[in-house]
């Protein structure tokens, strides 16, 4: 049995499925309906796949006058709906209820407006994360937010997790790149949050939109702000024995003023495992950083001569210098495939907590002890520049027991997180994996007026309901549908 | 207007606001003062003085980030920044020389107001750098949101909805903020003889550049460009961007040249003093000429270009109510918002500050502050249409 405390569906709501069905029928063609029950198990998890919960049914709307029209039948049926982009979560924040449809953003893959010289996209959310720069890159340009998983991962996604990547170092993270959306209301009405021009005035409704998984609107198109590509970059490797030195060294970079792109981290486990999937010439160590910089030859020369003599003051036991294009490119296919190479040898638990990067050395040697505590093994491949640790633990999903031992485990490292002024998670959100976790970062008046704000949106509770929030918690509010 | 109470710290002024609440007072929020004139002029209130609750209370150099108690000094936290060669990355305004202020501006109204200067077109607003904050809101309730990390997605992110509220959700009380370290060099890229068309030209080719142009300002005729980086870098870039625009002199500004150049772009220095009435028009960079020109024959307004052209300073020498139609109708396409940043007090009753929105997402901004602030007795109606 999972410790993570699941919603029981409301039978009544169920019941409403023809109806439901009938009504979707008239607003939306036949392929954008799915409702058979061996299809809909298509949508029964996402990344987090511990989990799994068919819907009722899913829709895929075209565009945001469809995506309007089924929230005003889903509202009108009080029926919750759960906004999916491209099923890459790994909190679980797009898993379903057996009383909820799916509204996913797969279909809704139009580019609607480049402009350069403004430095801005318009897209349908559905598009992926790595289509948005591979339609600007011949000119020059890229979108800046790069999370892991990029190939697949939905612009629609993206925003609702506020997603950052290896790069947010220097480009910030999902909501300072992004400008505008159209957001569809529980209610179906539509608005525009924000635009091409930067600082809407009156109150900063997009900043409150991005991050807010699903739980206020369906964004269903964003404006998103695209950068000049920099001339050249390159990466460093660097090693050392100890996790401690490690951390000191990525605090002394960052004080020193040269302010690198990305400052990645490894661990020996992870590097071994890496290393078998991938060879990308990581040297085996305690500790590795992979720094890059950006720049002209020039300009990366200079910066990465500053690095370089912050990293020999302690005692690096390998640094290297990427010498080609092909060798860069190779170091970060190793660090972007950490996790599949993980899941290739073992099952994890990916967990997301960010830490102040004072506390990055104090962290990793409490996740070691609690490692030992309970009896499971952990890697670590995070970004260390701004403290967002990816703790995996292993854990054998075949062993009763083992699953419910790494939650355990995962909770104890996310409290030590808060405990040392950190939070849950820094990029993938608290879907239904932390929920249960928020009264230690929250106290009741802190969950209260967040609960208060998703009233004014979306008052009977129908958009995404049973995550972020404990249950026991959101209970009141979420009869409110019925 | 009358004191109500000079709370020294946050559990004093939530005390003073359930108060407050209990005798349905309702307040004007007031630190340094500086910015008291932007928005609709408040009736029947009693000021709530929060400048007593200050202090840096963490700063740490290696993580980039800096905590302080809402009363601080804006001035303070510079100088402790700049003693470790870093900065606040949104460059925040200093109101005093437009809008005529004595008192100390303080990171709660930079915070509440969202203020932020010439560097925000490449870096970020001074949202995109607040980490966190801690409100007492109009219940009194003591409530924090966000942290003191750079990456956090736990639960909704109110640290941006109070950034730049203007105290209407809650008094922001404490503040943490992502810093950046300062570049070794720092230098103007200036063009004579340009005017506003070839401006916008020269912005949209140069801040489409690799080169990190951290600043691009057009007033009475001269185009700036601010270049930073290492040394080296500097000279690199410098030639880079030259060699973009053969045909035009250019010279470069170094030291206090440039320093208060870029003080005097950052503060709106063109427009201190005199009566006019001063907008901030956020635009497409590339509209800001039609913008500039069309409100030139309308209202002889002069303007200054920043961040690229996607802000225009607007001087209209006029009180009258109807520039605000004129002004905002102006923006093509109606692509942007134009805030009157000065006015005197007739003119800000008569015509919203802030432009009004599509009515939905007003009918939500009130729904909230009606949650946070139920009885509306935290600077009522000062975003007000």
């Amino acid at each position: 049995m999972s410790t993570i405390q699941m919603p029981i569906p409301d039978p009544a709501v169920v019941e409403r499925k023809t109806e439901l069905l009938r009504s979707l029928a008239k607003i939306l063609p036949s392929d954008s309906v799915i409702f058979e029950e061996h299809e809909v198990r298509a949508y029964e998890c996402d990344a987090l796949t511990a989990y799994r919960c068919p819907p009722m049914a899913v829709v895929l709307p075209r565009t945001t006058e469809e995506c309007s029209a089924v929230m005003k039948i889903c509202s009108t049926l009080n029926i919750s709906v759960v906004p999916r982009g491209a099923g890459t979560s790994l909190a679980g924040g797009s898993l379903p209820t057996a009383d909820s449809i799916v509204l996913g953003t797969a279909r809704l893959n139009d580019v609607l407006e480049i402009d350069y010289d403004n430095r801005f996209i318009r897209v349908q959310t559905g598009v992926t994360n790595l289509s948005v720069t591979a339609r600007v890159e011949e000119n020059g340009f890229f979108y800046a937010p790069d999370p892991s998983s990029q190939l697949a991962c939905a612009i629609a996604g993206n925003i609702a997790m506020n997603s950052g990547g290896a790069h947010c170092l220097k480009y910030g993270v999902t909501t300072n790149n992004l400008l505008g959306v159209t957001m569809v209301m529980a209610d179906g009405d539509v608005v525009e949050i924000g635009g091409v021009a930067m600082d809407a005035p009156g109150l900063d409704l997009l900043g409150l939109i991005c991050g807010s998984e699903g739980q206020l609107g369906i964004v269903t198109e964003a404006t998103l702000r695209i950068l000049p590509q920099p001339e050249g970059a390159r990466p460093v490797l660097i090693g050392f024995d100890s996790a401690e030195v490690a951390g000191e060294c990525v605090a002394n970079i960052i004080r020193s003023g040269v302010l690198p792109v990305a400052i990645e981290y490894m661990d020996r486990p992870c590097i071994r495992v890496v290393e078998n999937f991938v060879k990308a010439g990581y040297p085996l160590c305690e500790a590795l950083l992979i720094v890059e910089v950006e720049g002209s030859e020039a300009e990366i020369d200079l910066q990465l001569e500053k690095i370089i003599g912050l990293a020999r003051a302690l005692n690096p036991v390998e640094l290297r210098v990427s010498t080609s294009a092909e060798e860069s490119a190779l170091i970060w296919k190793g660090r972007k495939s950490a996790f599949g190479a993980m899941g290739q040898i073992n099952d994890y638990m990916c967990l997301d907590g960010t830490v102040p990067v004072s506390e990055l050395p104090y962290t990793l040697k409490r996740i070691s002890d609690l490692s030992k505590e309970h009896g499971l093994e952990v890697a670590n491949v995070f970004h260390a520049g701004d403290g967002n640790m990816h703790p995996l633990i292993l854990f054998d999903a075949n062993k009763p027991g083992d699953l419910e031992k790494a939650e355990v485990f995962g909770f104890d490292i996310l409290r030590t997180c808060v405990d040392v002024g950190g939070c849950l998670t820094g990029e993938h959100g608290v879907g239904i994996e932390k929920r249960d976790l928020m009264t230690y970062q929250f106290n009741a008046d802190d969950l209260e007026i967040q609960m208060q704000v998703k009233d004014v949106f979306d008052p009977s509770w129908l958009l995404n309901p049973t995550k972020v929030f404990p249950l026991d918690m959101s209970a009141e509010r979420r009869r409110r549908t019925v | 207007m009358n004191a109500f109470a000079a709370p020294a710290d946050e559990s004093a002024i939530s005390e003073a606001v359930r108060d407050a609440s209990a005798q349905n007072i309702r307040l004007r929020l007031v630190a340094g003062g500086t910015r008291s004139t932007i928005g609709k002029p408040l009736k029947d209130v009693r000021s709530l003085d929060l400048a007593a609750n200050a202090g840096i209370t963490r700063y740490e150099p290696g993580a980039l980030t800096i905590e302080a108690r809402a009363g601080t000094p804006i001035r303070e936290i510079e100088a402790a920044l700049a003693a470790e060669n870093q900065m606040l990355p949104f460059e925040p305004v200093d109101h005093r020389a437009l809008l005529g202020g004595t008192g100390e501006p303080t990171v709660g109204g930079v915070v509440a107001c969202n203020i932020s200067g010439p560097r925000r077109f490449l870096s970020g607003a001074c949202r995109d750098f607040l980490l966190g904050v801690r409100l007492v809101d109009g219940r009194g309730r003591i409530l924090k949101n966000g942290g003191r990390v750079m990456k956090n997605v736990t639960g909704l992110d109110l640290t941006k909805l109070s950034c730049g509220a203007y105290g209407t959700l809650g008094i922001v009380t404490e503040v943490s903020l992502k810093v950046l370290p300062r570049s070794e060099r720092s230098v103007t890229l200036q063009f004579a003889g340009v005017d506003v068309p070839q401006a916008a030209r020269l912005f949209a080719r140069t801040i489409t550049t690799p080169f990190e142009v951290s600043g691009a300002s057009w007033m009475n005729g001269i185009a700036n460009l601010r270049v930073e980086g290492l040394g080296m870098q500097v000279d690199y870039r410098l030639s880079k961007l030259r060699a973009l625009f053969p045909d035009y002199a250019s010279s470069v500004l170094e030291g206090d040249a440039h320093h208060s150049l870029w003080a005097a772009v950052r503060d709106v220095h063109v427009f201190a003093g005199g009566a006019d009435s001063v907008w901030r028009v956020s635009v497409k960079p590339t509209d800001a000429p039609k913008l500039v020109a069309e409100l030139k024959t309308r209202l002889s307004a002069r303007a200054m270009l920043d961040q690229g052209g996607a802000v225009v300073w607007l001087a209209v020498p006029s009180d009258s109510p109807d520039q605000a139609v004129i002004v905002r109708g102006a923006i093509p396409g109606g692509q942007g918002y134009a805030t009157l940043v000065r006015g005197n007090d007739a003119l800000r009753l008569s015509v919203p500050a802030f432009q009004p929105q599509h009515p939905r997402l007003e009918q939500i901004s009130e729904g909230l502050r009606r949650q946070f602030d139920p009885q509306q007795i935290l600077n009522p109606g000062l975003m007000a249409a």
